[in-house]
């Protein structure tokens, strides 16, 4: 066998965001198991890491997390490339833009609750427009958005408060 | 409850109240009469059916001359079929504004789509 040449070297960063990634997936996998009434309508707890990972160590990292989870979580439940996808796809681009504005928040005022909150809608900005332009190119799409905006309002204060309380453990003093 | 609320700073309860009331607002504003649109069908000035424009359907309306099918898509509908001689109404294809309508005069049967915003205050033929 040829030893190969290519020599890639991973950083610690590198293993932190695998780490993270691999935590989100499995919490993508455990949250496709759960039914629900209406696709779109998830606890997506997968951003609880994206969320810890923003506040820990940054807006570039959370973005490789995200779409590390996107990409691979679809794999993993054979949604990968499927209207599924493109909608998750859709809704993450659309948070991790907001975040990337709302992490630059004061963070004594704005704490996790509330990057969690502009997350989720977001989330469910992104993927309704998606859905308005190329699924459903009908109006009748909007009839959903107060169910949806109901679900973000109840999974983001939720979230929030578990990444809250993870990155409370991270320093007590504060 | 008690040990999850040091973990609110203070304008997270600002955040989430505002997201409360647009979720509030949202509901009877998007849900004001239902699902924007519906196609009404007539038969002789008297309504045989009415149609939200948010399903496929296809149902058949009993008119003069003979059967007229109606057909209705997310946000359109047509007359797919009639029995009247010139088809008319046929030939206008797939309506999609709100007040649109097809008249299949032979056959006295019409249809029209009614939306949330009339475009007219009253329509005479």
């Amino acid at each position: 066998m040829t030893v190969s040449t290519i020599d890639l070297t991973v950083g610690t960063d590198d293993r932190r965001v695998a780490r993270y990634a691999a935590a989100a997936i499995a919490l993508t996998i455990a949250e496709a198991a759960i039914p629900s009434p209406l696709p779109g309508v998830k606890p997506g707890l997968a951003n609880i890491v994206v969320l810890i990972v923003l506040l820990r160590h940054g807006w570039r990292e959370a973005v490789w997390v995200s779409l590390l989870r996107v990409v691979a979580g679809s794999l993993m439940i054979g949604q990968f490339l499927a209207p599924g996808f493109f909608l998750s796809l859709a809704g993450t681009c659309a948070s991790l833009a907001v975040l990337a504005l709302s992490m630059r928040l004061p963070r004594a005022w704005f704490g996790p609750v509330s990057q969690s909150l502009f997350a989720a809608f977001a989330h469910i900005g992104g993927q309704v427009a998606l859905a308005r332009l190329w699924l459903v190119p009908h109006n009748g799409v909007f009839y959903l958005v107060p169910v949806f905006a109901a679900s973000a309002l109840l999974f983001g204060i939720i979230n929030g408060l578990v990444a809250a309380k993870f990155l409370n453990d991270d320093n007590p003093a504060t | 409850m008690r040990q999850w609320l040091p973990l609110l700073r203070p304008c997270d309860w600002l955040v989430a109240l505002v997201a409360a009331s647009l979720v509030g607002v949202s509901f009877p504003l998007l849900w004001r009469g239902g699902p924007a649109d519906k196609a009404i069908v007539k038969r002789d000035g008297r309504v045989v059916a009415e149609l939200p424009l948010n399903i496929t359907k296809r149902i058949e309306v009993e008119g003069a001359l003979g059967i007229s099918v109606i057909e209705v898509r997310p946000g359109q509908a047509r007359v797919a079929a009639d029995p009247g001689p010139h088809q008319y109404c046929v030939k206008q294809g797939w309506l999609t504004q709100a007040n649109a309508v097809a008249i299949c005069a032979p056959n006295h049967v019409t249809l029209a789509l009614a939306g949330a915003n009339r475009g007219y205050d009253s329509l005479n033929y």
